[in-house]
């Protein structure tokens, strides 16, 4: 059987920057495949290319085997080609049925809308993959996941026979995940291609045959996905091999910073009791919907608990917005850098002092110019952050520097203790290891660290302890050197 | 996606998109049961007549206006539009009214208002897609530049004195009360049928359906491949086109062409609109709920009248009436994020 | 390093071609001393205004209630000096009256800005639904305190605000350049200044970085509020009266100038600076296409077009810069 597509050699430059140096890739029917690279590796380029976004500089496109020497959107389409990129690009307020039948809107010379069609394409599209959602409801009142199902709908009504997935996990819980692997399943007994692109080793990749990896634009192999593993798909990625140390620095157990007794709220976690003491990292892992962002939201005053209690050394906290848990001295770096992290369009001077401008002030209650740029310069030398100018805007930073932009201004606070949720989201592997580096040294100072994750190798490297958490409670802790990594994602994923 | 809380109503069917709708007419309904019983007037045919004469415009721009705001675009120089149209409309019936007569007139009037309204509504489409700017501040500048264009070429004077035909309208039906006749005048068949053609597109045609798509998710329609400059331009063009004809409307109820009786009232058209739930976000928003949004103002002022109360007090009513249902739709779209998700957390 | 901004000096050549032009076409008139003079006497008032507008429109809002808030402050100073001060009131008490009248001007602004801020910072109602709602009632109050009517007869004390110069310099000048220069530093140099600009952005996350969000959203209301206030000192004091509806067609022009002026009208970006350059310029071409005896309202026909033009150029440069 030929391949559905088939790229050889493609090239792909953007004034003089060379995106894809001559990448290799095919997809039989039937066959779930993923993309592995890192952010700039050239994995969107090359899904453009395929969706006939973008035309190559030089390579050969073959569908079914027969070359197509222009692909463009439509034709793209028309082959069965369907991109379902990460925002889903579904609209909130049209129905599921209008969501999954859009494509009818579009089609020539049809100007009334044929409802009952419409229905029909989208009640087929749904058995077909055996799903049932009321087609008049509004996408807006459906969760991540339903409307997940509406775009592989809308994938399927358009008689995809590639579907092309961006990081479709990224806001799952795990029995999302497991109901997307089935669904993908099935399809895939229709013998149609899916495949997956992602930046790590993804759930996913339990069910793909063949992982092809990029790095820099270059293609880095096509390997079996049973032959891979973290440590592996790093080395593929980067080029570099990143070793995973169990921090065995020791912290001083005898010196609790932050005590959280019976911690409780409704709908959020319940019955959270821990201790984090002075220098010592504690991982927080668990997984999306187990409660872990909740509590750290409450930690940060943002959400008040129902009851129980908060200690800051040894003294009871009242956190009523997270300006009383700055000034206790916690800080947080939230796990949507770009929407909460940072300011983006504003400059990454101004980011990084925005927790203490009230510090800055000098004579006549005006900012000290000179004090403002020295405390910025201090953060950017002592993190190492590459920026040219703290004038320009946050948004141009890469995503592991912009990280470091929010730890700089946290840092600014002189904190007891920080939250770090999910620091490594849309960071490259060389800068995680940066980060953490950081993470360690001010640890080693004495500031207590809960690290919040869910990436297995992440918290069992780094942390002194970690917890588990499953719906909303600790179901368990854990020291690195008593449990392997596979053990704990097995934990982790048990429901 | 973007503006998730703020969109209601974008789809066809459902009862949870109605439930605005529903509030609405409770409280429209309650207020007209009250006024009913305070007043002699509020319930009778004469009222409602002259209240749908004297609304008709409002309502016929009104239902533009939603369009534009449903796409994800606002409108802020209709009024400039209107007046650019009643004036072209009314040098027409001064200069050679009287020889057109009745039937060929009203299809020069019309025609000459349609031209203005398409190519002014045109005008603000291109420039808006172009410039990428909110089209807030684009219209507010093309506002500037119509206006200030009109009145300096007819030096902002008014006109009056139009033939009889004019004068006299288009009576498809009436009947007489009192001594007054009553009847569905140009104001009230344009305004049904303004009303019909909009909820027509909308809600039945592709192209309605697919300005829906665009307001609740531009980039979305970006990606599929929508003509983005082309609903762009249709918009303002079917906001520039119901301005034109809420123009003639206005000005055949009124008699009088001047440069001040309708711009200045851009904001008091969009409160009516967003009181009727429709969405600044884009997306949200239905044609019933607009009308309903008209008539609350239209019911509430003629009410205060009737009821005696001052005039100097329908503004404040009016205004309060605006901030408290915005507050309370605020609130509640606030509540509702601040529950969230959650979780069943077990026992 | 004294870095320019690219705004405010594109802005500043347009002025030099403006001037320019009308140079060339009118010769020394427009130099004249009058023309300078009530170019300085008109160009405060719809300034302080402007500055009211984008101090809103840097937090990603919009203050639609201005002018309206300007009337009410206005007819509350005008009614008070008209019934507190008789005929026959000596000089002292006078003086005494207006610093009252004024006070009650500044207290009424100050809570219509409270209530406005309390409206979009604590509801969560977007700027301009918000200050729509109260526009309609600020009008309402308005007319329902003057009946509709005009309330005029003021002392000399009062009508030198709006009239009388210092050194030369008219009065209303002085008092726009320090609200300018105020509210340009608070904006550059405060801790609040730099919450606005963070604010307008992206406010979710300046919250999450400890800002009071909802705090510097009431300040920037309630200094908006003020500078109404102040706005409508000038005013009441130049035309010697108050009504409901003075000034209504400075609305949407304020906003014109805060774009031209370089406000983004998201939110985060602007400056003072640029505002006034950008009046300054919609100010020579009033002036100047006054004194050429056209129509005041062709000029604002120009502004608009002015606007659109430097939105299309500032497009094309971003473009340019893009790739």
């Amino acid at each position: 059987m030929p391949f559905v597509i088939e790229l050889t050699g493609i090239r792909k430059s953007f004034g003089g920057v060379h995106a894809l140096k001559g990448v290799d890739f095919s997809i039989s029917p039937g066959e779930v495949h993923c993309l592995v690279g890192e952010n700039g590796s050239g994995k969107s380029t090359l899904i453009k290319i395929m969706s006939g976004v973008h035309a190559p500089d030089a390579g050969e496109i073959r569908i079914d085997g027969k070359p197509c020497a222009r692909l463009t959107p439509s034709a793209s389409i028309a082959a069965g080609i369907q991109v379902i990129y990460q925002d889903l690009s579904l609209f909130p307020n049209l129905s599921v049925a209008e969501n999954i039948g859009i494509r009818q809107y579009m089609e020539k010379g049809r100007r009334l809308v044929d409802w009952r069609r419409l229905r029909k394409s989208a009640d087929d599209a749904m058995r077909r993959i055996g799903v049932s959602l009321d087609p008049d409801r509004p996408v807006l009142d459906l969760s991540i996941a339903d409307r997940q199902l509406v775009a592989i709908c809308r994938a399927i009504a358009e008689d995809a026979r590639l579907v092309i997935m961006d990081e479709p996990t990224a806001s799952l819980t795990r029995t999302e995940v497991d109901a997307l692997l089935s669904v993908v399943r099935d399809l895939q007994r229709r013998d149609l291609a899916i495949l997956f692109v992602s930046h790590r080793l993804d759930e996913v990749m339990e069910i793909a045959r063949r992982v092809t990896v990029l790095r820099d634009g270059e293609q880095a192999g096509v390997y079996d996905a049973r032959e891979l593993d973290d440590a592996r798909l790093a080395f593929l990625m980067t080029g570099r091999n990143f070793t995973w140390d169990i921090n065995r620095t020791s912290c001083d157990a005898n010196a609790p910073l932050l005590e959280v007794r019976n911690l409780s709220k409704k709908r959020n976690y319940a019955d959270i009791s821990f201790t984090l003491h002075r220098g010592e990292i504690l991982g927080v892992t668990g997984l999306l919907g187990s409660g872990r962002t909740e509590l750290a939201l409450s930690l940060f005053g943002c959400s008040a608990p129902d009851s129980g209690e908060i200690r800051v050394e040894g003294t009871a906290v009242r956190l009523e917005s997270n300006r009383d848990a700055i000034r206790a001295g916690i800080g947080y770096l939230p796990e949507d850098r770009l929407t909460l992290g940072l300011v983006l369009d504003q400059s990454a001077g101004d980011n990084a002092v925005l927790t203490i401008l009230d510090s800055l002030v000098g004579g006549g209650g005006l900012i000290d110019g000179r004090r403002l740029d020295a405390t910025v310069r201090e953060w950017i030398e002592s993190l190492n952050i590459k920026v040219s100018d703290p004038a320009v805007p946050v948004r141009t930073l890469s995503g592991g520097n912009q990280q470091k932009v929010v730890l700089a201004k946290w840092l600014a606070t002189n904190p007891k203790i920080l939250i770090l949720d999910s620091p490594t989201v849309g960071v490259d592997v060389a800068a995680k290891h940066g980060i953490f580096e950081i993470v360690k040294a001010l640890a080693a100072k004495g500031i207590g660290i809960i690290l919040i994750s869910d990436e297995v190798p992440e918290v069992l490297c780094n942390a002194h302890r970690v917890l588990l958490m499953r719906k909303g409670r600790i179901v368990g802790e854990y020291r690195p050197d008593s449990i392997s990594q596979k053990e704990l994602a097995v934990k982790i994923n048990a429901e | 996606m973007p503006n998730d809380e703020r969109l209601s109503g974008g789809t066809r069917t459902g009862f949870a998109a109605l439930r605005g709708e529903f509030l609405l007419a409770g409280v429209i309904l309650l207020l007209a049961a009250v006024l009913g019983v305070k007043t002699d007037g509020f319930l009778s045919w004469s009222n409602l007549f002259d209240l749908l004469n004297s609304y008709a415009f409002v309502g016929i721009m009104a239902a533009g206006l939603l369009t534009v705001l449903i796409s994800g675009g606002i409108d802020i120089s209709f009024t400039a539009t209107a007046t650019v149209a009643q004036y072209v409309v009314a040098s027409i019936l001064v200069r050679c009214g009287e020889s057109m007569g009745a039937p060929f007139g009203w299809i020069a009037i019309f025609g000459a208002a349609a031209f203005t309204g398409l190519l002014l509504g045109a005008v603000n489409g291109l420039l808006v897609h172009t410039l990428r700017v909110s089209a807030m501040i684009v219209t507010i500048a093309t506002l500037n530049v119509f206006y200030g264009i009109l009145i300096f070429v007819t030096r902002g004077k008014w006109l009056y004195d139009f033939p009889k035909w004019f004068a006299d309208g288009v009576n498809v039906w009436s009947f007489t009360q009192g001594g007054a006749t009553y009847g569905l005048s140009l104001a009230i068949c344009a305004l049904f049928l303004v009303l019909a053609g909009t909820a027509f597109l909308l809600n039945r045609t592709t192209l309605g359906r697919k300005i829906y798509a665009m307001g609740g998710n531009p980039e979305a329609a970006k990606r599929m491949g929508f003509n983005l400059l082309g609903l762009r331009l249709f918009v303002f063009c079917y906001m520039g086109f119901l301005a034109a004809i809420g123009a003639v409307v206005q000005a055949q109820v009124m008699q009088t062409v001047a440069p001040n009786s309708i711009v200045g009232r851009e904001l008091e058209v969009l409160a009516a609109v967003v009181l009727g739930g429709a969405s600044l976000a884009g997306g949200g928003g239905t044609l019933l709920g607009t009308m309903l949004g008209v008539a609350l103002i239209a019911i509430l002022q003629n009410g205060l009248t009737l009821l005696g109360v001052s005039s100097y007090w329908h503004q404040i009513v009016i205004g309060c009436v605006i901030l408290s249902s915005v507050s309370a739709t605020a609130w509640n779209a606030r509540t509702i994020a601040r529950k969230g998700v959650g979780i069943d957390v077990p026992d | 390093m004294f870095r320019i901004d690219p705004v405010i000096r594109s802005l500043l050549v347009l002025l030099a071609c403006l001037v320019a032009l009308f140079a060339f076409l009118l010769g020394g008139r427009f130099f004249s001393f009058a023309n300078l003079q009530s170019m300085a006497f008109q160009l405060p008032e719809l300034g302080i205004l402007a500055v009211a507008m984008m101090v809103t429109m840097m937090t990603g809002g919009i203050n639609l209630s201005i002018i309206t808030t300007a009337n009410l402050a206005g007819i509350t100073a005008a009614f008070c000096i008209t019934r507190l001060a008789g005929a026959d009131a000596s000089s002292g008490a006078v003086l005494g009256i207006t610093a009252i009248a004024f006070a009650s001007a500044m207290v009424v602004s100050a809570l219509v800005g409270a209530a406005n801020g309390f409206v979009v910072a604590h509801l969560g109602v977007s700027a301009i639904l918000a200050t729509l709602g109260t526009t309609t009632v600020l009008e309402g109050i308005g007319v329902l305190i003057t009946r509709g009517s005009v309330i005029s007869g003021f002392p000399d004390a009062v009508l030198f605000i709006g009239n009388g110069a210092l050194f030369g310099v008219p009065v209303p000048l002085v008092i726009f350049a320090c609200c300018a220069l105020a509210v340009g530093v608070w904006l550059d140099r405060t801790p609040w200044g730099v919450g606005v600009r963070m604010t307008g952005s992206n406010a979710n996350a300046t919250a999450y970085s400890g800002v009071d969000v909802r705090r510097v959203l009431m300040k920037v209301y309630i200094l908006s509020g003020l500078l109404c206030g102040v706005a409508a000192l000038i005013m009441i004091a130049r035309f010697n009266s108050a009504r409901a509806g003075y000034g209504s067609s400075y609305l949407l022009v304020t906003v014109l100038a805060s774009v031209l002026g370089g406000v983004n009208p998201d939110g985060g970006f602007g400056k003072v600076g640029g505002l006034v350059a950008a009046l300054m310029v919609l100010q020579v071409i009033g002036s100047g296409l006054n004194l050429l005896g056209l129509s005041p309202h062709l000029a604002i026909a120009l502004w608009g077009g002015i606007l659109l033009f430097v939105i299309a150029l500032r497009l094309l440069r971003a473009r340019r810069a893009g790739q």
